[in-house]
Order: C-alpha cells, then sequence, then structure tokens
C-alpha cells in the first residue's frame, strides 16, 4: 500500500537523470547553440605582450572588412564609463585596456561582425603599438623592491601587493612551538591550472530599446550575482536585466566572474540595438580568464615525540594576477584555506597570508576548490606525510592518531571552525583494508627487483563546503543563502526552481528527489528549473560544493512547508483535526483509522477545488534557507603507483576512494562527481598546468600545451562509501562536488613521493612530470615548479 | 579559430593537381589529410591563397609490400590504414611500433603518413621512422617523376625539397636486407602530446647480425635527427649488451636537445639513451624467440 | 530549397570565391553554397542548425565536434566544409532512429556516462565507429580508442561502462 521511495525516485535511488534526455540526442541548450533575430557576432583582439604601454591603437582598417558593424577600444568605453568595472574582490579590472596592458592575453579591443569569421578578419586588421616593460611572472618578483608597479591605475598603489591577512593565535602557537619535541617543515608551490571546462565563457547580449530591458543569456554559475554586477556596472536598473544562464557545457568555477567579454557585448548590443553575441575560442579561455591556485605555501608543524601535533603555522603567498577578482566571501582574503587541518585534533595554529599582483591573468579562486581550500588540503596532506617520515612513523597511523574522534563533534578548530559529524577512523580503515596495505611492503620489494619502485599515498580531509551562514559570509555584501520555490499543480505534478544553477550536476534530477522524499509526488512528476532570473528565487548560484548544503535544504525546507498545508488540505478533506492525521510518504491518513486517507495528489487537487474556510486556494511556497554552519564531508583517499627510474615515468596502480558525504540523494551521481574530481586530482599531479617563461609568454594557453587526461592515462576508481549524516542539514547530506578535487591531488603526488623514499627529496611541485621525477631521483633535491620556466633560446 | 579565406580546387588527376601548383606560383598548397595544415590556418600560422585538394584523385590510397619485401605508401594511406594493417605488423615493426602513437585515434582516420613527412615537424614520427628506414620520396612535378631520399629531404623544421610544383605521391621503404627489426618508443604526457623525445630504430638482421641500421630522433632537435653514425656501430655485429650500451650513449649524444618545459637537454637525452638501449634489447629478447 | 527567401545582408565581395557542394548528412542530401574556409563543424551547426556537435578548442585535441565521415570518426572542426562535398556524414542528431535510441544512447544514460553533456555527442560517435569495427572490445580497447575526446567531467570510467553496455546490448540483438 504504501509508496516505495526507491520507485518514486526519491533519496537514495540512483535515478537515472533527466538532463540526459536532451544531452544523448545533441538537443542541448548551450549559450552558441541558441539563435537570436539580427543577431551579430564578437570577437576580442588580446594583447601579444605581458607588460607594456600601448602607444596607439589604429582600428581604420578594421572599419573597411565589408560586414564589421562596429569596432569598440579601450577609449571607446572609457567615453561610457566603461573601461574598468569593479570585481567581485572589491578591486577593478580593465574592461579593453587603455593606458596598459598588464597581462598577454588581455582584451584590447573588440570588432562586432555579421559572422565570426569576418570578426576575426577584421581583428587582424587593427594595429596596436606597443611599449614592452619589464614583466612580473611570479609574487618573489613583485615583491622585490624598485619592482615595476603593475597597477599604476589605482590610487595610492605603491607596490604590488594586494593584501595581508592573518588569522590565529601566535602567542599561544609560539608556545607549542617552543615546548615541542621536533618541528617538521615544508615549503611547495601549487601550481597554476585552469578549469577548463569544455565548453569555454560567452554571452548573448540582447537590449531592446523599445521596452528598455537588457536580456543577456550567459555562460554563468551564479545568474543573479550577474544581474547585481550589471545593474551597477551597466547602471540599468535591476528589474530591467534578464540574465538567462542555459545549458552549461562545464564550469568548476570558471563560470562565476564577470568577464570583459560580457561586459563589451552588453555595450555592442546597446550601440548597435542588435544581439551580439560572444564566444570566447578556448585560447581566450585559458588565457585570460578566471585560472585557479598559483599559491606558495610554507609550513611547521610543532611535534610531540609520540606523534601528536601540538600546533602549526603556516604562510601563504598568492599570486593573484593583473587584477584582484577572486570570487570568494569577502571576510576571507584567501578564502576558506584557513580550514586546513581541520580533521586532526591540533589546540593551536596562526596563519599569514599575502597576495600579490603580477603579469598574469586574474583569478586564483576556481576549479572545484571550494574558495582555496584545495591549496590547504594540499597542504596538509603533504605535511602531513613530512612529518610522519620525519618521526619514523606509518603514514596511516600518525594520521589515526592525529583525526578528531568520533564522538568529539561538533569540534571547534584553531581557526574557528566548527565542523559537524565524522568517523574518520572507519574510513581510513576501509581505504587501507582496499588498497591492500598490509600487504604492500612485500609488493614493494618484488618490484624492486624489476627495477621499479613502488610508492602508496594517502590523503585525508575533511572541507567546510556550503557556504554559508549570514553572520560571517558573503559576496559583495549580499549573503550566501539559497532558495527554492515549489507550485504542485492541481494534478499532483509540481514544478521547482531553485537559485543554484547546475553546470552537470544533475539538478533537474536530484531536486526532484528531495522533493519525492518530503512530499512522495514521483520525482518523473517534478519538472526541475534554473538559470532565469525573471523566473528562479534570488540565489547565489553554484559553486564550491554549495548547492546540495544550502540549496537543497531550501528544497527540503520548501517541501515541508507545501506539506505542512496539504496537512490542513487532508484533515478538511477527511474531516478530522490537523492533531489526528498522520503522514506516511505520499499520503496523509487518519490516526485511528489507517485505510482512510488522502494521497498528495488528492490534497493539490482540493487546492484548487476544495480548501477550507478562510485558506488560500493553490499550494505553493518558497524557502530562503540561511545554512547554520558549513557542512563537512570526509575523504580518504589512497593510491598505489609505480615508478620507473629511468625515465622518471609512473603509472598509477590503483586508487581507492572513501567518501563520507552523509546522506546521498544519488549515489550514482555522488559517484560520477567523485570520479570527475579524482580525474583532476590525477591531472593535476601529474601532468596539467600553466607557467610562464621570463618573459611573460603564457605556456598552457591552448590543449597542446595545457594537458588534459584522456580516457587512456586516466586511472580506474575503486569507491566505497561511509555515511555519518550532517546533524544540522534537514536531509542530512553535506556537499561533495569537490571533495576529490580538493583531497585527491596530496594522494597522488604523495604516492610517488612515498616510492622514491630514502632518496632525500623532500617536495616535487605539481605536475609530477617524468622529467622532473627523473631529476629528483638523480639529483636527489626538492624540485620546484615556480616560474619562469628556463627556456633554451 | 577561424582560417582567412582562399580558394579551394578539388582535381581529380594527379597531373591537374600539378598543373593547378605551378599555377600558384608557390602561393598553393596541397591539403591530404590536413591534420597539420588545416590546425594551422585556424590559427592563421599558415594563410595560404589556395588550397589543392588531392583527397578525390583515386588510386592513391594504398599500402603494400611487395615481392621484393620494399614496402610502397600512397599519399592518401591514412595512418589508420597503417594501423590496422596486417602486412605491416608482419613485415615492417618500426612502422607498425609508430604507427598507434600518431597524434589520437581520430586524427589518424585523415591524417596521411606522407603528407606527415612532408610536413617536416621535428617532433613527428613519421620522419624519424622514415630516416631510421632509409626511405625515399616520389615526388612529381610537371617535368615527371623523381625520388628524393629522406636524408635530402627534410631541411630544417617544416621545410622540405620538394619545389613549389611538386605534389608527393608516394614513400617507398626499400626491401630490407634479411629480416626487418625495429621499434619506436615515444615520450608523450598523454595521448596526442608532442613527444618529449621519440627514437625510431631499423634493423636489418642475418641471423643474429646486424647488416643495416637506422635510428633517427624526434623532439630533440630543430629538425628530425639522423643518428645514423650512432647506429653504424651496429653493423657487422650482434646485440649485445655492451654494444646496445654504447650504442645507445652515442644515439643519446647525437641528439641536440632544447631545455623547455618538458625538461632539461640532460633529461631528454636520458630518453633517448634509455629508449634506444630498451628498444634494441627488446629485438635481442624477440629474435632470441625466433631462433 | 529550404525557405522562399532569404536575404543576404552584406552581399559577399565578387572576390569571395563560394562553391555549391551536397553532403549526405543523416541519411539526407543537403546542398549549400559555401566559403571553401568555412569549417564543417560551422555548417553543421550554424548552416544547417544542427547544434549537437559541439566546438570546444583551437587545437584540434578535444573532440567535442567528433562525427562520422564515410563511416570514420573525424574531427569537424579540422575539415573544410567544401571537402565533404559528395560525402556522407553522419552527427550525434542521427544516432536514434524515427523510434528508438541507439544503444550507445541508452548506455550512456543507464551508465551515467555524461554530466554537462558538452562531450557526449563526439564521444558517442567515437564509440559508434569503434563498435562497428569491434564489436566486442576489452575496456583499453575502449579507452584507446575514447583516447581523442576529452571530457572534463566524469573521468571516463562510467563512459567506458556505457560503451561496453551498449555492445553488450548489440551483440545480444545481432544474434
Amino acid at each position: 500500500m504504501s509508496l516505495d521511495e526507491i520507485k518514486i525516485g526519491g533519496m537514495g535511488a540512483s535515478r537515472r537523470r533527466v538532463e540526459d534526455n536532451r544531452f544523448i540526442r545533441g538537443k542541448g541548450n548551450y549559450v552558441d547553440d541558441i539563435v537570436l533575430p539580427g543577431m551579430l557576432h564578437m570577437e576580442i583582439l588580446r594583447s601579444p605582450l605581458a607588460h607594456a604601454r600601448i602607444k596607439s591603437i589604429d582600428v581604420s582598417q578594421a572599419w573597411k572588412v565589408p560586414g564589421v558593424q562596429l569596432v569598440l577600444t579601450g577609449e571607446m568605453m572609457a567615453a561610457r564609463n566603461l573601461a574598468w568595472m569593479p570585481t567581485l574582490s572589491y578591486d577593478t579590472q580593465a574592461v579593453l585596456a587603455t593606458d596598459k596592458v598588464r597581462f598577454q592575453g588581455q582584451e584590447v579591443a573588440a570588432v562586432i561582425a555579421d559572422d565570426p569569421y569576418i570578426a576575426k578578419d577584421a581583428c587582424s586588421k587593427i594595429i596596436v603599438e606597443y611599449e614592452a616593460l619589464p614583466v612580473i611572472v611570479n609574487p618573489i618578483q613583485a615583491m622585490a623592491p624598485g619592482a615595476p608597479l603593475i597597477r599604476d591605475d589605482k590610487e595610492n598603489q605603491l607596490n604590488n601587493k594586494v593584501f595581508d591577512w592573518e588569522i590565529g593565535d601566535k602567542a599561544k602557537t609560539d608556545k607549542a612551538f617552543a615546548e615541542a619535541d621536533t618541528v617538521s617543515k615544508l615549503e611547495l608551490h601549487y601550481p597554476r591550472s585552469h578549469p577548463s571546462p569544455m565548453e569555454t565563457c560567452g554571452s548573448i547580449a540582447d537590449y531592446n530599446r523599445a521596452t528598455g530591458k537588457l536580456t543577456v543569456y550567459m555562460t554563468t554559475q551564479a545568474p543573479h550575482i550577474i544581474r547585481a554586477a550589471v545593474a551597477m556596472v551597466a547602471e540599468l536598473p535591476e528589474h530591467m536585466i534578464r540574465i538567462i544562464s542555459p545549458d552549461l557545457g562545464g564550469g568548476f568555477g570558471n563560470k562565476v566572474p564577470v568577464y570583459p567579454g560580457y561586459v563589451i557585448s552588453i555595450l555592442a548590443s546597446i550601440l548597435t540595438e542588435r544581439p551580439v553575441k560572444w564566444i570566447d575560442d578556448k585560447t581566450g579561455n585559458l588565457i585570460s580568464t578566471h585560472f585557479a591556485r598559483d599559491v606558495y605555501l610554507q609550513g611547521e608543524m610543532a611535534l610531540r615525540k609520540d606523534g601528536k601535533i601540538l600546533g602549526f603555522r603556516m604562510h601563504t603567498i598568492s599570486d593573484h594576477g593583473a587584477f584582484f577578482s577572486d570570487a570568494q566571501p569577502s571576510k576571507f582574503k584567501i578564502g576558506l584555506l584557513h580550514s586546513t587541518f581541520a580533521c586532526y585534533d591540533i589546540p593551536v595554529a596562526h596563519l599569514t597570508a599575502s597576495g600579490f599582483y603580477t603579469n598574469k591573468a586574474p583569478g586564483g579562486v576556481a576549479y572545484r576548490c571550494s574558495f582555496r581550500v584545495t591549496e590547504g588540503m594540499f597542504f596538509q596532506e603533504r605535511m602531513m606525510q613530512a612529518a610522519a617520515d620525519d618521526l619514523g612513523m606509518d603514514q596511516a597511523e600518525f594520521r589515526r592518531m592525529n583525526f578528531v574522534k568520533d564522538d568529539d563533534f561538533p569540534h571547534r578548530t584553531p581557526f574557528g571552525f566548527l565542523t559537524d559529524s565524522g568517523q574518520y577512523g572507519k574510513c581510513l580503515d576501509v581505504g587501507l583494508e582496499a588498497i591492500g596495505y598490509k600487504d604492500f611492503h612485500q609488493e614493494k620489494e618484488e618490484a624492486k627487483k624489476r627495477g621499479r619502485l613502488l610508492g602508496v599515498g594517502i590523503s585525508t580531509m575533511t572541507e567546510p563546503l556550503g557556504a554559508g551562514n549570514s553572520r560571517e559570509y558573503d559576496i559583495l555584501g549580499i549573503k550566501m543563502f539559497d532558495s527554492a520555490e515549489l507550485r504542485v499543480h492541481m494534478s499532483g505534478k509540481a514544478i521547482l526552481r531553485t537559485g543554484a544553477k547546475s553546470q552537470g550536476q544533475g539538478h533537474e534530477t536530484t531536486w526532484a528527489q528531495i522533493v519525492a522524499h518530503e512530499l512522495g509526488i514521483p520525482a518523473d512528476d517534478i519538472v526541475v528549473e534554473e538559470g532565469d532570473t525573471d523566473t528562479a528565487p534570488f540565489g547565489m548560484g553554484t559553486y564550491a560544493s554549495r548547492s546540495t548544503p544550502v540549496a537543497g535544504a531550501a528544497v527540503a525546507m520548501v517541501s515541508r512547508k507545501i506539506r505542512a498545508k496539504a496537512r490542513k488540505i487532508a484533515a478538511h478533506l477527511l474531516e478530522v483535526s490537523e492533531e489526528d492525521i498522520e503522514w506516511e510518504l505520499g499520503r496523509f491518513y487518519v490516526r485511528s483509522a489507517k485505510e482512510n486517507g488522502v494521497t498528495i495528489q488528492e490534497c493539490a487537487m482540493a487546492a484548487y477545488s476544495n480548501v477550507p474556510d478562510g485558506m488560500e486556494p493553490g499550494l505553493e511556497n518558497n524557502a530562503y534557507y540561511d545554512p547554520p554552519n558549513l557542512t563537512w564531508p570526509f575523504a580518504c583517499y589512497i593510491v598505489k603507483v609505480e615508478v620507473d627510474p629511468e625515465t622518471g615515468v609512473w603509472d598509477v596502480l590503483k586508487v581507492v576512494a572513501v567518501d563520507d558525504c552523509g546522506v546521498r540523494i544519488n549515489p550514482m551521481i555522488v559517484e560520477g562527481q567523485i570520479m570527475g574530481g579524482l580525474t583532476e586530482a590525477y591531472a593535476a599531479a601529474s601532468m596539467q598546468y600553466i607557467t610562464f617563461d621570463e618573459d611573460g609568454n603564457c605556456i598552457g594557453s591552448n590543449y597542446m600545451d595545457y594537458l588534459l587526461p584522456t580516457a587512456w592515462e586516466t586511472p580506474g576508481f575503486e569507491l566505497h562509501e561511509v555515511v555519518t549524516p550532517c546533524p544540522h542539514h534537514p536531509i542530512g547530506a553535506k556537499g561533495i562536488g569537490e571533495c576529490a578535487t580538493v583531497g585527491g591531488p596530496a594522494a597522488f603526488v604523495n604516492a610517488v613521493m612515498d616510492a622514491l623514499k630514502g632518496t632525500g627529496v623532500r617536495n616535487i611541485d605539481m605536475p609530477l612530470m617524468p622529467n622532473r621525477v627523473y631529476e629528483a631521483i638523480t639529483t636527489k633535491k626538492d624540485i620546484s615548479g615556480m616560474p619562469p620556466v628556463r627556456l633554451d633560446a | 579559430m577561424y582560417p582567412s579565406r582562399f580558394g579551394y580546387e578539388s582535381p581529380r588527376t594527379i597531373e591537374e593537381a600539378i598543373a593547378l601548383l605551378d599555377r600558384g606560383a608557390g602561393e598553393a598548397k596541397v591539403l591530404a589529410g590536413g591534420q597539420s595544415l588545416v590546425p594551422m590556418m585556424k590559427l592563421r600560422f599558415a594563410s595560404p591563397e589556395m588550397l589543392i585538394d588531392i583527397n578525390n584523385i583515386s588510386g592513391l590510397r594504398y599500402h603494400r609490400v611487395d615481392p621484393d619485401g620494399s614496402i610502397h605508401i600512397g599519399a592518401l594511406c591514412r595512418h589508420e590504414d597503417l594501423v590496422d594493417s596486417d602486412a605491416i605488423a608482419k613485415h615492417q615493426p618500426t612502422l607498425a611500433a609508430a604507427a598507434p602513437l600518431v597524434a589520437d585515434p581520430i586524427v589518424r582516420t585523415r591524417g596521411t603518413f606522407v603528407g606527415s613527412v612532408c610536413h617536416a615537424d621535428p617532433q613527428g614520427d613519421w620522419a624519424a621512422t622514415m630516416i631510421a628506414l632509409g626511405g625515399r620520396i616520389v615526388a612529381q612535378g610537371p617535368k615527371g617523376k623523381r625520388e628524393i631520399e629522406m636524408k635530402d629531404f627534410v631541411l630544417g623544421p617544416f621545410q622540405n625539397a620538394l619545389a613549389f610544383n611538386e605534389i608527393a605521391i608516394e614513400a617507398v621503404i626499400p626491401a630490407p636486407q634479411g629480416v626487418a627489426q625495429g621499434g619506436y618508443l615515444k615520450l608523450e604526457r598523454r595521448v596526442g602530446d608532442f613527444a618529449t623525445a621519440s627514437v625510431a630504430v631499423a634493423l636489418d638482421m642475418v641471423g643474429s647480425k646486424v647488416v643495416r641500421a637506422g635510428i633517427a630522433l624526434a623532439g630533440v632537435g630543430g629538425k628530425t635527427i639522423d643518428a645514423s653514425d650512432a647506429a653504424s656501430v651496429l653493423v657487422g655485429n650482434a646485440l649485445t649488451e655492451e654494444i646496445i650500451r654504447k650504442v645507445a650513449e652515442q644515439t643519446a649524444a647525437a641528439a641536440q636537445p632544447r631545455t623547455d618545459h618538458r625538461g632539461s637537454a640532460d633529461y631528454k637525452r636520458q630518453i633517448v639513451r634509455t629508449f634506444t638501449s630498451r628498444i634494441l634489447t627488446g629485438i635481442t629478447n624477440s629474435s632470441q624467440k625466433v631462433a | 530549397m529550404s525557405s522562399l527567401y532569404e536575404e543576404i545582408a552584406t552581399p559577399p565581395a565578387s572576390d569571395v570565391p563560394v562553391r555549391r557542394v551536397t553532403i549526405n548528412v543523416n541519411g539526407e542530401p543537403r546542398t549549400v553554397d559555401v566559403e571553401p574556409r568555412l569549417l564543417l563543424a560551422h555548417l553543421l551547426r550554424q548552416g544547417l542548425k544542427m547544434t549537437g556537435t559541439h566546438t570546444g578548442c583551437d587545437t584540434t585535441n578535444c573532440g567535442a565536434c567528433t562525427v562520422l565521415f564515410d563511416g570514420r570518426p573525424i574531427k569537424s572542426c579540422t575539415m573544410f566544409a567544401v571537402q565533404a562535398d559528395g560525402h556522407n556524414v553522419e552527427t550525434v542528431e542521427g544516432l536514434a532512429s524515427a523510434s528508438e535510441l541507439h544503444p550507445i544512447q541508452e548506455g550512456f544514460k543507464e551508465e551515467h556516462a555524461l554530466q554537462c553533456g558538452f562531450c557526449t555527442p563526439g564521444m558517442m560517435l567515437a564509440a559508434k565507429a569503434l563498435l562497428e569495427k569491434n564489436l566486442n572490445p576489452t575496456e583499453d580497447d575502449v579507452r584507446w580508442a575514447l583516447s581523442g575526446n576529452l571530457c572534463r567531467c566524469t573521468g571516463y570510467q562510467n563512459i567506458v561502462k556505457a560503451v561496453l553496455w551498449a555492445a553488450n546490448k548489440m551483440r545480444a540483438e545481432s544474434i
């Protein structure tokens, strides 16, 4: 009689995805698929130099190309007060360069033409005269006395520093170090990489002069933030701006910020009175849009001789490129990097951070980083390995003895975070068993006879997902709640809209599962929409794994509001008082007579045809969810590798992932997120990075240099699950989308470093390309990846 | 992403194609597989005024092993034809080893062996293979055909010895003197990457003795490196551990690598040394099995 | 003729070469006038309005633009439309029949082999080409055959499972 929750696509069902129906038919609706009548095409001219004064720009020949409708320069933008725009970090960023170019690939001019081929032809006819300036490609150069000033456009900017920041208790930490038996140190560079979704960024701006409304189709993970930003920059009223984010071909944080291309396309549409489409090419995307990481991390750990960690201190130096435009909660200058070491019971810590401008693309917070938690957790697990080695302790046992214990939650970290729940030891056990940790030593010896070096690397971490509570989290002053709006139709079918924006996470499938869980309406009966600011309730978008924790919670809460009203309707239909009503999945019934009940569908119909006196008709509501805390999933990733010491090539033999993200809405989708993240971890560890030569030329601005692994190199993954529900989340779920990207890289690197144990090498900066591994083995020295890269002439 | 404008012809015969090239006075380029040319045009690194598409000329897509043992590869033989070829797998181990490593499986359905050799990319697999094999190119121009030895064919990076009005119509690999042995190893960080370094070894063996040896290197110099001097140490000898070590060392010395983001010059030399040794050792092991 | 009237806003200059080509797309002949430099991918997407084929890079690496050309997978961003004159092109839009999905499409949905969907059409067509050559591939065969198609979301493992699922079904149906 009662509904089977799995059968109706409720929580726990590996429901096949609704989105797939259109994608497998090639009927997705990505921005470049959209055609508007009279649409024009825009191409951006980018700077070939990393730092140079612009002496002149001659666009006369570009205007003459047949089919060209408009050519825009920085000067023309400046005349309309649009040459610069505010960033999400309270800095400014050039839209089109006026005085100088400050990174290779910076936007210098734009052509709007009848088709993209003509736009490109015209771009190639623009003549720009540059006067080269000295180039800065790393923060050490940036902070050197006498270094050229990059942001001479900013009043009161006397050097290349962006910020200084600090958290923790220095005095107590110093005391812990004074009392330590040993101190372990580590220094490394987390290299610059790029989220590089398969689909680049783009927009179609359509300003309708007759109505005064601006509609922009845009690759954005946060349409409402964009609407607010466009209102500010374009000085148009908020209600006359409609941002539509259709299907997105991946995001990974690359599609959160406001890019010059969007702003230029909007102005172009206003000026030409026609829709203007701008689709960036892969080079433009890699060379100019938000990169990720590029942080130098130094740290020390105070240790008792039995292995107990007494305290730690860290200093980070972050490279922000030419403009400080990180998309992160405004209170924190290095995101949530200070969640580092949160899974370990450490009483005191101190962290200082400095940020610098360089002649490189802007960004830093992107690529599934959970707001720089990738950097924090990578350093954490590399430091744990170094400390275990220094102590002569086993990697796993050193971690285990320092874990926060199961009964110690909620647990306050030295930097003020409150971790919520976990079974860290159990996850470690599952991982060690799965990788065959006990027998590894023998495996290693046998491989040695074949001339190969085996290594096992462990990475364990908990991370803060679901920004975040209004007391502490905001972007540009807007609080980081999220929202859901649910309307149930008279036949019991429903439409749900949220303030999130899926880029492949499957919200159309999973949000319906939450509603099915709460209301017993089959998931197939619920359509889910996101991304149109005219219809979606206000939300801060999808990134930093915040959607299940925040928007998902809002979906649960709005469903409960609906159920509360439906209960009243049920009481009316069953002619009993509300106190006599019980609920089972999809149905209200009279407690004393269970066979006497009404389905949720019958309540829905009644909402339109038979409501009790005094009740408004209809069955819909909304919910805005201010999360009380972040959620804290835990992961244990263990990797086994084999290194060929003659070439430095290493192969992955096995990858084991144990993830505890609380209650899983759709296990299939959760596993998909983990595997995608593990692949990014493998990519970062093995081949994927952006570097620069001493002239600031970007190496990594196309797929020949920026290497993504293919199906051939990418290893297989063995996934395991532990479930510790989140105590404060309405459905007990925690975030998961980024965990493997955050925790994974250290497992791969630790494995290679374990294989190299005994060579005396402490660190090889990622990516651990074969040449770096070989050099480490033969020189027995640490390998740094700090740019500039050396290139023989 | 968007090439500049060009004129386009699709001749039906070689003679027609040559006449068009001749008329083009150096501004026309042959389009075969296009897997090297078209990407360059899209980035506007190449902007020929005219493309002469030879894909509709019949009779050019072939490869065969002749009774005398020589191998003939037509201008439109695609990389994947060689990957799938039983004849090549049986008769030409260097080619068979290199074929699956060229670019990626999708590019291999269009890209051509001959086109790739003509492209003369210093990191190209086929130019190195041809040099190691002592192959030659058959070129046809307005005045007829001529043959160009591989060592004279690659003049520098992306420069070959064809006249502006000549088309390479066939690649020939001479018959082996004895049994063809060889191998090809390439260090690429992922499928489709340019080679950090690669080594082509081609030996003709009679019994356990080497009667002809060719070694060529890709990715370790301004152009494909002909390491035949190092290879000559092998001639007249059996493949002993000592000889293999010596040849590997000399081959590494013949490389002219540059330090870049793929590694230091010394590292690339190490790869050359290691790969040469491994290919030769592999030949020893397999010919021991045969013997 | 697919329209009665189409205005050309800016007539091409007299020196712009245009060729008329007929390409058999998903079994249907399509005749178009194109400039030689128009990439096949752009003809499909903008000219023929079949936007299932995607463009994801500018260096012929990513394979999002993969279509079948006379049955073999090619990167349609690296072929000019004029080269396809007289040839057969199959895109993702041609995978399903009028009434049924292709087993590869079913397999991709069943095994969660897509997330954002952008690489999916190219990936499925490369898989189709593989299965037409080898209906009993190993996992390695599949990974090798798909090594010209990049995916950023899935980590490939489910894509491999999907192709093996489809191979299974196709073998069963061919008995």
